[in-house]
Protein backbone atom coordinates (compact mmCIF):
# COMPACT_ATOMS: atom_id res chain seq x y z
CA UNK A 1 0.00 0.00 0.00
CA UNK A 2 3.05 2.35 1.26
CA UNK A 3 4.98 1.76 -2.31
CA UNK A 4 1.68 2.20 -4.43
CA UNK A 5 0.51 5.59 -2.91
CA UNK A 6 3.56 6.47 -2.74
CA UNK A 7 4.05 5.79 -6.94
CA UNK A 8 0.96 7.34 -7.34
CA UNK A 9 1.27 10.36 -5.25
CA UNK A 10 4.92 10.92 -6.68
CA UNK A 11 3.51 10.29 -10.20
CA UNK A 12 1.26 13.78 -9.86
CA UNK A 13 4.11 15.72 -8.55
CA UNK A 14 4.02 15.80 -4.71
CA UNK A 15 7.51 16.38 -3.41
CA UNK A 16 9.19 15.26 -0.87
CA UNK A 17 7.54 12.19 -0.03
CA UNK A 18 9.16 10.06 3.16
CA UNK A 19 8.19 6.28 3.36
CA UNK A 20 9.10 4.30 6.99
CA UNK A 21 9.36 0.96 7.11
CA UNK A 22 10.56 -1.18 10.03
CA UNK A 23 12.28 -4.29 8.26
CA UNK A 24 12.54 -4.17 4.45
CA UNK A 25 10.85 -3.35 1.16
CA UNK A 26 8.17 -5.86 0.94
CA UNK A 27 8.08 -7.87 4.16
CA UNK A 28 3.94 -7.24 4.94
CA UNK A 29 0.63 -8.60 3.40
CA UNK A 30 1.03 -7.39 -0.01
CA UNK A 31 4.32 -9.56 -0.64
CA UNK A 32 3.40 -12.52 1.86
CA UNK A 33 0.05 -13.17 -0.15
CA UNK A 34 -0.83 -16.17 -3.01
CA UNK A 35 -1.49 -13.45 -5.46
CA UNK A 36 -5.33 -13.19 -5.97
CA UNK A 37 -6.84 -10.59 -7.86
CA UNK A 38 -10.12 -11.04 -7.50
CA UNK A 39 -13.60 -9.45 -7.80
CA UNK A 40 -16.00 -12.39 -7.36
CA UNK A 41 -17.25 -13.12 -3.50
CA UNK A 42 -15.82 -9.95 -2.27
CA UNK A 43 -18.03 -7.80 0.07
CA UNK A 44 -19.88 -5.60 -2.14
CA UNK A 45 -18.51 -2.36 -0.35
CA UNK A 46 -15.31 -2.86 -1.84
CA UNK A 47 -15.94 -4.26 -5.29
CA UNK A 48 -15.85 -0.44 -6.60
CA UNK A 49 -11.89 -1.14 -5.50
CA UNK A 50 -11.73 -4.33 -7.36
CA UNK A 51 -13.81 -4.01 -9.96
CA UNK A 52 -11.72 -0.35 -10.58
CA UNK A 53 -8.48 -2.11 -10.49
CA UNK A 54 -9.26 -4.94 -12.58
CA UNK A 55 -10.64 -3.05 -15.45
CA UNK A 56 -8.74 -0.29 -15.70
CA UNK A 57 -5.15 -0.66 -13.98
CA UNK A 58 -4.40 -4.36 -13.87
CA UNK A 59 -4.03 -4.82 -17.77
CA UNK A 60 -1.49 -1.92 -18.02
CA UNK A 61 0.36 -2.28 -14.79
CA UNK A 62 2.95 -3.84 -16.15
CA UNK A 63 3.76 -1.54 -18.93
CA UNK A 64 3.38 1.63 -16.25
CA UNK A 65 6.04 -0.16 -14.17
CA UNK A 66 8.55 -1.70 -16.37
CA UNK A 67 7.51 -4.71 -14.72
CA UNK A 68 6.51 -8.02 -15.29
CA UNK A 69 3.99 -8.13 -12.26
CA UNK A 70 2.76 -11.77 -14.11
CA UNK A 71 -0.45 -10.45 -14.43
CA UNK A 72 -2.63 -13.57 -15.90
CA UNK A 73 -6.74 -12.40 -16.51
CA UNK A 74 -8.23 -15.78 -17.00
CA UNK A 75 -10.98 -16.43 -14.28
CA UNK A 76 -11.78 -17.74 -10.66
CA UNK A 77 -13.47 -20.61 -10.42
CA UNK A 78 -14.62 -21.20 -6.47
CA UNK A 79 -15.48 -24.45 -6.10
CA UNK A 80 -17.74 -26.51 -3.89
CA UNK A 81 -18.41 -29.98 -3.53
CA UNK A 82 -21.74 -30.46 -1.56
CA UNK A 83 -24.93 -28.55 -1.09
CA UNK A 84 -24.19 -26.54 1.66
CA UNK A 85 -20.85 -25.17 -0.67
CA UNK A 86 -23.45 -24.40 -3.04
CA UNK A 87 -25.54 -22.47 -0.86
CA UNK A 88 -22.17 -20.52 -0.03
CA UNK A 89 -21.60 -19.97 -4.05
CA UNK A 90 -24.49 -18.96 -4.60
CA UNK A 91 -25.20 -16.53 -2.08
CA UNK A 92 -21.83 -14.93 -3.38
CA UNK A 93 -23.07 -15.34 -6.55
CA UNK A 94 -26.22 -13.31 -5.90
CA UNK A 95 -24.52 -10.71 -4.07
CA UNK A 96 -22.38 -9.64 -6.82
CA UNK A 97 -24.50 -9.62 -10.06
CA UNK A 98 -26.44 -7.62 -8.06
CA UNK A 99 -23.56 -4.56 -8.59
CA UNK A 100 -22.90 -5.55 -12.34
CA UNK A 101 -20.31 -8.04 -11.52
CA UNK A 102 -20.07 -10.83 -14.54
CA UNK A 103 -20.05 -13.85 -12.18
CA UNK A 104 -22.28 -17.29 -12.60
CA UNK A 105 -22.85 -20.35 -11.13
CA UNK A 106 -21.93 -23.26 -12.93
CA UNK A 107 -21.99 -27.42 -12.28
CA UNK A 108 -19.03 -29.75 -12.05
CA UNK A 109 -18.66 -30.51 -15.76
CA UNK A 110 -18.45 -26.85 -17.08
CA UNK A 111 -15.81 -26.26 -13.90
CA UNK A 112 -13.48 -29.21 -15.47
CA UNK A 113 -13.93 -28.01 -18.80
CA UNK A 114 -12.25 -24.71 -17.56
CA UNK A 115 -10.12 -26.80 -15.50
CA UNK A 116 -9.50 -30.30 -16.62
CA UNK A 117 -7.38 -31.64 -13.38
CA UNK A 118 -9.93 -31.36 -10.54
CA UNK A 119 -11.76 -34.14 -8.80
CA UNK A 120 -14.86 -36.00 -10.14
CA UNK A 121 -16.05 -34.97 -6.34
CA UNK A 122 -16.27 -30.96 -7.42
CA UNK A 123 -20.08 -30.64 -8.06
CA UNK A 124 -20.33 -26.75 -8.48
CA UNK A 125 -18.21 -23.17 -8.59
CA UNK A 126 -18.85 -19.85 -9.43
CA UNK A 127 -17.12 -18.73 -12.01
CA UNK A 128 -15.79 -15.40 -12.89
CA UNK A 129 -14.34 -15.33 -16.34
CA UNK A 130 -12.39 -11.74 -15.02
CA UNK A 131 -11.01 -13.01 -12.42
CA UNK A 132 -7.08 -13.95 -12.22
CA UNK A 133 -4.13 -12.78 -10.21
CA UNK A 134 -0.28 -11.59 -10.74
CA UNK A 135 3.03 -12.12 -8.76
CA UNK A 136 2.62 -10.30 -5.43
CA UNK A 137 6.40 -9.49 -5.09
CA UNK A 138 7.12 -8.31 -8.65
CA UNK A 139 4.10 -6.12 -8.41
CA UNK A 140 5.19 -4.23 -4.63
CA UNK A 141 8.30 -4.17 -5.62
CA UNK A 142 7.80 -2.91 -8.99
CA UNK A 143 6.13 0.20 -7.60
CA UNK A 144 8.53 0.76 -4.79
CA UNK A 145 11.51 0.93 -8.06
CA UNK A 146 9.25 3.18 -9.63
CA UNK A 147 8.02 5.25 -6.92
CA UNK A 148 11.81 5.82 -6.09
CA UNK A 149 12.72 6.58 -9.60
CA UNK A 150 10.09 9.20 -9.53
CA UNK A 151 12.11 10.88 -6.44
CA UNK A 152 10.32 9.12 -2.97
CA UNK A 153 12.65 8.69 -0.55
CA UNK A 154 12.38 5.74 1.57
CA UNK A 155 13.92 5.17 4.92
CA UNK A 156 14.02 0.91 6.05
CA UNK A 157 14.97 -0.59 9.83
CA UNK A 158 13.20 2.71 11.41
CA UNK A 159 9.92 1.64 13.22
CA UNK A 160 7.60 3.74 14.00
CA UNK A 161 6.13 4.14 17.56
CA UNK A 162 3.59 7.02 17.12
CA UNK A 163 2.02 10.05 15.54
CA UNK A 164 1.99 13.44 17.70
CA UNK A 165 -0.55 16.27 16.96
CA UNK A 166 1.01 19.93 16.66
CA UNK A 167 -1.40 22.84 17.24
CA UNK A 168 -4.05 20.42 16.22
CA UNK A 169 -2.97 18.70 13.37
CA UNK A 170 -1.21 15.56 12.54
CA UNK A 171 2.60 16.77 12.32
CA UNK A 172 5.02 14.71 13.92
CA UNK A 173 5.55 10.81 12.83
CA UNK A 174 7.53 9.50 16.86
CA UNK A 175 10.26 6.64 15.63
CA UNK A 176 12.83 4.83 17.52
CA UNK A 177 15.29 7.23 15.04
CA UNK A 178 13.63 10.32 16.16
CA UNK A 179 11.00 12.25 14.86
CA UNK A 180 9.61 13.00 11.40
CA UNK A 181 8.03 15.80 10.53
CA UNK A 182 4.93 15.88 7.79
CA UNK A 183 2.21 17.68 7.13
CA UNK A 184 0.10 14.68 5.54
CA UNK A 185 0.50 11.26 7.29
CA UNK A 186 -0.35 8.41 6.02
CA UNK A 187 -0.84 5.06 8.16
CA UNK A 188 -1.07 1.96 5.92
CA UNK A 189 1.14 -0.76 8.80
CA UNK A 190 -1.05 -3.51 8.01
CA UNK A 191 -2.41 -4.77 11.52
CA UNK A 192 0.14 -2.96 13.48
CA UNK A 193 -1.64 0.06 12.24
CA UNK A 194 -3.91 -0.02 15.06
CA UNK A 195 -1.32 0.47 18.23
CA UNK A 196 -0.10 3.65 15.87
CA UNK A 197 -3.47 4.60 15.33
CA UNK A 198 -4.10 4.37 19.25
CA UNK A 199 -1.55 6.96 19.87
CA UNK A 200 -3.63 9.48 17.95
CA UNK A 201 -6.36 8.48 19.94
CA UNK A 202 -8.25 6.76 16.75
CA UNK A 203 -9.50 3.45 17.33
CA UNK A 204 -8.69 0.92 14.96
CA UNK A 205 -11.09 -2.98 15.08
CA UNK A 206 -8.33 -4.90 13.90
CA UNK A 207 -6.84 -8.08 15.03
CA UNK A 208 -3.87 -10.29 13.08
CA UNK A 209 -4.55 -13.29 11.88
CA UNK A 210 -2.12 -15.77 10.20
CA UNK A 211 -2.07 -17.02 6.97
CA UNK A 212 0.49 -19.35 5.53
CA UNK A 213 1.33 -20.23 1.70
CA UNK A 214 3.06 -22.82 0.23
CA UNK A 215 5.12 -23.48 -2.75
CA UNK A 216 5.81 -26.41 -5.06
CA UNK A 217 8.53 -27.50 -7.41
CA UNK A 218 7.84 -26.37 -10.85
CA UNK A 219 5.22 -28.02 -12.99
CA UNK A 220 4.70 -28.66 -16.17
CA UNK A 221 1.74 -25.73 -17.33
CA UNK A 222 -1.22 -26.80 -16.18
CA UNK A 223 -4.03 -23.81 -15.21
CA UNK A 224 -4.00 -20.35 -15.91
CA UNK A 225 -7.01 -19.95 -13.63
CA UNK A 226 -7.14 -18.62 -10.01
CA UNK A 227 -8.77 -21.01 -7.61
CA UNK A 228 -10.59 -20.99 -3.94
CA UNK A 229 -12.85 -23.44 -2.72
CA UNK A 230 -16.48 -22.37 -0.83
CA UNK A 231 -14.98 -23.50 2.46
CA UNK A 232 -11.88 -21.62 1.63
CA UNK A 233 -9.76 -24.79 2.23
CA UNK A 234 -7.00 -23.19 -0.06
CA UNK A 235 -6.48 -20.76 -2.28
CA UNK A 236 -4.19 -20.03 -5.18
CA UNK A 237 -2.81 -20.29 -8.32
CA UNK A 238 -0.10 -21.86 -11.02
CA UNK A 239 2.49 -19.22 -11.25
CA UNK A 240 4.45 -18.20 -14.63
CA UNK A 241 7.89 -19.57 -12.96
CA UNK A 242 5.45 -23.02 -13.29
CA UNK A 243 5.31 -23.26 -9.22
CA UNK A 244 2.19 -23.98 -7.28
CA UNK A 245 1.44 -21.00 -4.91
CA UNK A 246 -1.24 -21.94 -2.65
CA UNK A 247 -2.26 -20.16 0.54
CA UNK A 248 -4.76 -20.78 3.90
CA UNK A 249 -5.32 -21.06 7.00
CA UNK A 250 -5.67 -23.57 9.83
CA UNK A 251 -7.96 -21.75 11.92
CA UNK A 252 -6.22 -22.45 14.94
CA UNK A 253 -2.35 -22.20 14.46
CA UNK A 254 -2.54 -18.42 14.83
CA UNK A 255 -3.37 -19.08 18.43
CA UNK A 256 -0.37 -20.55 19.52
CA UNK A 257 1.86 -17.55 19.34
CA UNK A 258 1.60 -14.22 19.24
CA UNK A 259 2.82 -11.81 16.69
CA UNK A 260 5.49 -9.56 17.58
CA UNK A 261 5.51 -7.73 14.35
CA UNK A 262 9.50 -8.91 13.81
CA UNK A 263 8.49 -12.32 12.40
CA UNK A 264 6.67 -14.15 10.59
CA UNK A 265 6.86 -17.86 11.79
CA UNK A 266 5.22 -21.07 9.82
CA UNK A 267 3.32 -23.37 12.59
CA UNK A 268 3.20 -27.27 12.23
CA UNK A 269 -0.58 -27.30 11.59
CA UNK A 270 -1.26 -25.13 8.76
CA UNK A 271 0.91 -26.05 5.71
CA UNK A 272 -0.46 -29.61 6.34
CA UNK A 273 -4.15 -28.64 6.35
CA UNK A 274 -3.37 -26.66 2.73
CA UNK A 275 -1.81 -29.62 1.54
CA UNK A 276 -4.99 -32.02 2.69
CA UNK A 277 -7.29 -29.30 0.71
CA UNK A 278 -5.24 -28.90 -2.33
CA UNK A 279 -5.01 -33.13 -2.62
CA UNK A 280 -9.21 -33.15 -1.97
CA UNK A 281 -9.61 -31.02 -4.59
CA UNK A 282 -7.16 -31.93 -7.23
CA UNK A 283 -5.36 -35.18 -6.30
CA UNK A 284 -3.68 -34.90 -9.48
CA UNK A 285 -1.08 -32.77 -7.34
CA UNK A 286 -0.50 -34.87 -4.18
CA UNK A 287 3.17 -36.02 -5.63
CA UNK A 288 4.25 -32.17 -6.54
CA UNK A 289 6.93 -31.31 -4.17
CA UNK A 290 6.87 -28.45 -1.56
CA UNK A 291 9.51 -26.60 -1.66
CA UNK A 292 9.57 -23.93 1.09
CA UNK A 293 6.58 -22.10 3.32
CA UNK A 294 6.02 -18.53 4.65
CA UNK A 295 3.49 -16.88 7.20
CA UNK A 296 1.90 -13.29 6.99
CA UNK A 297 -0.46 -11.76 8.66
CA UNK A 298 -3.89 -10.56 8.05
CA UNK A 299 -4.68 -7.26 9.35
CA UNK A 300 -8.76 -8.50 9.83
CA UNK A 301 -11.45 -5.58 10.22
CA UNK A 302 -14.48 -6.01 12.66
CA UNK A 303 -16.72 -6.65 9.40
CA UNK A 304 -13.72 -7.46 6.95
CA UNK A 305 -13.35 -4.82 4.79
CA UNK A 306 -10.91 -2.31 5.11
CA UNK A 307 -10.70 1.39 6.17
CA UNK A 308 -9.77 4.08 3.74
CA UNK A 309 -10.22 7.69 5.18
CA UNK A 310 -9.22 10.70 6.21
CA UNK A 311 -9.56 11.36 10.30
CA UNK A 312 -11.44 14.83 10.85
CA UNK A 313 -10.63 14.76 14.44
CA UNK A 314 -6.60 14.27 13.40
CA UNK A 315 -6.34 16.78 10.41
CA UNK A 316 -3.66 15.65 7.65
CA UNK A 317 -3.97 11.59 9.26
CA UNK A 318 -5.02 9.11 6.33
CA UNK A 319 -5.75 5.43 7.20
CA UNK A 320 -5.49 2.73 4.95
CA UNK A 321 -5.71 -0.88 6.87
CA UNK A 322 -7.82 -3.92 7.84
CA UNK A 323 -7.77 -5.63 4.49
CA UNK A 324 -9.02 -8.40 6.06
CA UNK A 325 -6.33 -10.48 2.99
CA UNK A 326 -8.50 -8.89 0.21
CA UNK A 327 -5.71 -6.02 -0.24
CA UNK A 328 -3.25 -7.01 -2.88
CA UNK A 329 -5.39 -7.17 -5.65
CA UNK A 330 -7.41 -4.13 -4.96
CA UNK A 331 -4.34 -2.09 -3.91
CA UNK A 332 -3.66 -0.72 -7.27
CA UNK A 333 -7.10 1.03 -6.92
CA UNK A 334 -6.57 2.00 -3.26
CA UNK A 335 -3.44 3.68 -4.04
CA UNK A 336 -5.26 5.85 -6.63
CA UNK A 337 -8.44 6.41 -4.04
CA UNK A 338 -5.96 7.58 -0.95
CA UNK A 339 -4.10 9.73 -3.52
CA UNK A 340 -6.77 11.50 -4.62
CA UNK A 341 -7.82 11.87 -0.61
CA UNK A 342 -4.57 13.42 0.13
CA UNK A 343 -4.36 15.39 -3.08
CA UNK A 344 -7.82 16.52 -4.01
CA UNK A 345 -9.78 15.80 -0.64
CA UNK A 346 -11.79 13.15 -1.45
CA UNK A 347 -11.81 10.29 -3.68
CA UNK A 348 -13.52 11.31 -6.83
CA UNK A 349 -12.74 8.38 -9.60
CA UNK A 350 -13.36 5.39 -7.04
CA UNK A 351 -16.60 5.61 -4.40
CA UNK A 352 -15.17 4.06 -0.67
CA UNK A 353 -17.77 6.05 0.90
CA UNK A 354 -18.65 2.70 2.51
CA UNK A 355 -15.11 2.12 3.55
CA UNK A 356 -15.03 5.14 6.77
CA UNK A 357 -12.95 4.78 10.26
CA UNK A 358 -15.83 5.87 12.47
CA UNK A 359 -18.80 2.96 10.79
CA UNK A 360 -18.33 0.51 13.54
CA UNK A 361 -21.10 0.46 15.78
CA UNK A 362 -21.96 -1.99 18.72
CA UNK A 363 -24.58 -4.87 17.67
CA UNK A 364 -28.41 -5.02 18.72
CA UNK B 1 18.39 -4.69 10.17
CA UNK B 2 20.16 -1.19 10.21
CA UNK B 3 18.47 2.06 8.99
CA UNK B 4 18.61 2.78 5.31
CA UNK B 5 17.85 5.95 3.28
CA UNK B 6 17.17 4.69 -0.26
CA UNK B 7 16.69 7.71 -3.14
CA UNK B 8 17.07 7.00 -6.89
CA UNK B 9 20.85 6.18 -8.08
CA UNK B 10 22.45 9.49 -9.58
CA UNK B 11 24.72 7.59 -11.85
CA UNK B 12 23.53 5.55 -14.81
CA UNK B 13 23.99 1.64 -15.18
CA UNK B 14 27.17 0.67 -15.58
CA UNK B 15 27.69 -2.84 -17.55
CA UNK B 16 30.76 -4.59 -16.46
CA UNK B 17 32.08 -7.31 -18.98
CA UNK B 18 31.32 -10.47 -17.08
CA UNK B 19 27.42 -9.38 -16.09
CA UNK B 20 26.32 -12.44 -17.67
CA UNK B 21 27.60 -14.77 -15.53
CA UNK B 22 25.38 -17.29 -13.71
CA UNK B 23 25.28 -16.69 -9.88
CA UNK B 24 22.26 -18.60 -9.15
CA UNK B 25 22.24 -21.70 -11.05
CA UNK B 26 18.87 -23.14 -10.00
CA UNK B 27 16.74 -19.92 -11.22
CA UNK B 28 20.06 -18.46 -13.50
CA UNK B 29 20.24 -15.22 -12.48
CA UNK B 30 23.28 -13.25 -13.49
CA UNK B 31 25.74 -11.20 -12.00
CA UNK B 32 24.55 -8.66 -14.04
CA UNK B 33 20.69 -8.58 -13.20
CA UNK B 34 21.83 -8.86 -8.98
CA UNK B 35 24.05 -5.58 -9.77
CA UNK B 36 21.09 -3.81 -11.77
CA UNK B 37 18.58 -4.94 -9.06
CA UNK B 38 21.18 -3.18 -6.31
CA UNK B 39 21.31 -0.10 -9.18
CA UNK B 40 17.21 -0.05 -9.31
CA UNK B 41 17.23 0.37 -5.29
CA UNK B 42 16.86 -3.34 -3.79
CA UNK B 43 19.33 -3.59 -0.85
CA UNK B 44 18.92 -6.42 1.33
CA UNK B 45 19.59 -10.45 0.47
CA UNK B 46 15.62 -10.89 0.79
CA UNK B 47 14.83 -7.58 -1.36
CA UNK B 48 17.01 -9.02 -4.34
CA UNK B 49 15.52 -12.82 -3.67
CA UNK B 50 11.89 -11.69 -4.01
CA UNK B 51 13.16 -9.55 -7.19
CA UNK B 52 14.41 -11.46 -9.02
CA UNK B 53 13.98 -15.39 -7.62
CA UNK B 54 18.12 -16.13 -6.92
CA UNK B 55 17.60 -18.27 -3.56
CA UNK B 56 14.33 -19.48 -4.23
CA UNK B 57 15.07 -22.61 -6.59
CA UNK B 58 15.67 -26.41 -5.29
CA UNK B 59 18.86 -25.24 -3.36
CA UNK B 60 16.85 -22.77 -1.51
CA UNK B 61 20.28 -20.80 -1.51
CA UNK B 62 22.50 -23.02 0.06
CA UNK B 63 24.66 -22.25 -2.79
CA UNK B 64 24.71 -18.98 -4.48
CA UNK B 65 23.22 -16.91 -1.39
CA UNK B 66 26.96 -15.92 -0.30
CA UNK B 67 27.98 -15.60 -3.51
CA UNK B 68 25.19 -13.17 -4.23
CA UNK B 69 25.12 -11.35 -1.07
CA UNK B 70 29.21 -10.25 -2.14
CA UNK B 71 28.14 -9.26 -4.94
CA UNK B 72 24.92 -7.08 -3.13
CA UNK B 73 27.32 -5.68 -0.69
CA UNK B 74 29.91 -4.02 -3.00
CA UNK B 75 27.34 -3.27 -5.61
CA UNK B 76 26.19 -1.25 -2.54
CA UNK B 77 29.21 -0.10 -0.65
CA UNK B 78 27.98 -1.69 2.30
CA UNK B 79 28.82 -4.61 4.35
CA UNK B 80 27.66 -8.56 3.69
CA UNK B 81 26.78 -8.44 7.89
CA UNK B 82 24.13 -5.54 6.91
CA UNK B 83 22.40 -7.53 4.57
CA UNK B 84 20.31 -10.00 6.35
CA UNK B 85 20.38 -13.38 4.93
CA UNK B 86 17.71 -15.62 3.24
CA UNK B 87 14.70 -16.12 5.45
CA UNK B 88 14.93 -20.20 6.26
CA UNK B 89 11.93 -21.91 5.51
CA UNK B 90 10.05 -25.18 5.97
CA UNK B 91 10.53 -27.64 4.69
CA UNK B 92 14.60 -28.41 4.88
CA UNK B 93 14.34 -30.14 1.51
CA UNK B 94 11.26 -30.98 -1.01
CA UNK B 95 8.55 -32.78 0.27
CA UNK B 96 5.62 -34.57 -1.80
CA UNK B 97 1.97 -32.68 -0.69
CA UNK B 98 0.67 -35.80 -0.30
CA UNK B 99 3.41 -36.37 2.79
CA UNK B 100 3.22 -32.69 3.66
CA UNK B 101 -0.88 -33.42 4.72
CA UNK B 102 -0.36 -36.57 6.69
CA UNK B 103 1.58 -34.86 9.19
CA UNK B 104 -0.42 -37.27 12.32
CA UNK B 105 0.39 -41.02 11.76
CA UNK B 106 -2.91 -43.13 13.04
CA UNK B 107 -1.88 -45.14 15.23
CA UNK B 108 -4.84 -47.10 14.82
CA UNK B 109 -4.46 -47.11 11.11
CA UNK B 110 -1.12 -47.25 11.44
CA UNK B 111 0.40 -48.70 14.33
CA UNK B 112 3.94 -48.89 13.20
CA UNK B 113 3.61 -45.14 11.83
CA UNK B 114 4.81 -45.80 8.35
Amino acid sequence: MACATAYNLAKRGMKDIIVLEKKEIGNGGSNRNAGGVRQSARDVRELPLAMYAVSRIWPHLGEELETDVEYVQRGNLRLGKTEAHKKILEAHTAKSTKVGLDVRMIDGEEAREICPYMSEEVTSASWCPTDGHANPLKTTLGYYRMALRLGVTFITGVTVTGIRKAHGKARIVQTDDGDYEGEKILLCAGWESRKIADTAGIELPIIPERNEVLVTEMEPEMFPVMLGTADSDFYGHQSKHGSFVMGGNSGIQQYYSMPDGAHHPTGPLTAPKISRGIISYFPVLKNAKIVRSWAGYYDVCADKVPVIDQIPEVPGLYIAAGFSGHGFGISPAVALAMSELILDGSSHTIDISPLTYDRFRAKG
Amino acid sequence: MSKIIRTAAKEPFKPEPDDDLIICRCEEVTKGEIRRAVHGGFRTTNEVKRWLRCGMGLCQGQTCQRNFQNIIAKEAGISVKDLGMISGRSPARPVMIDVFANEVIDAEKDPEGK
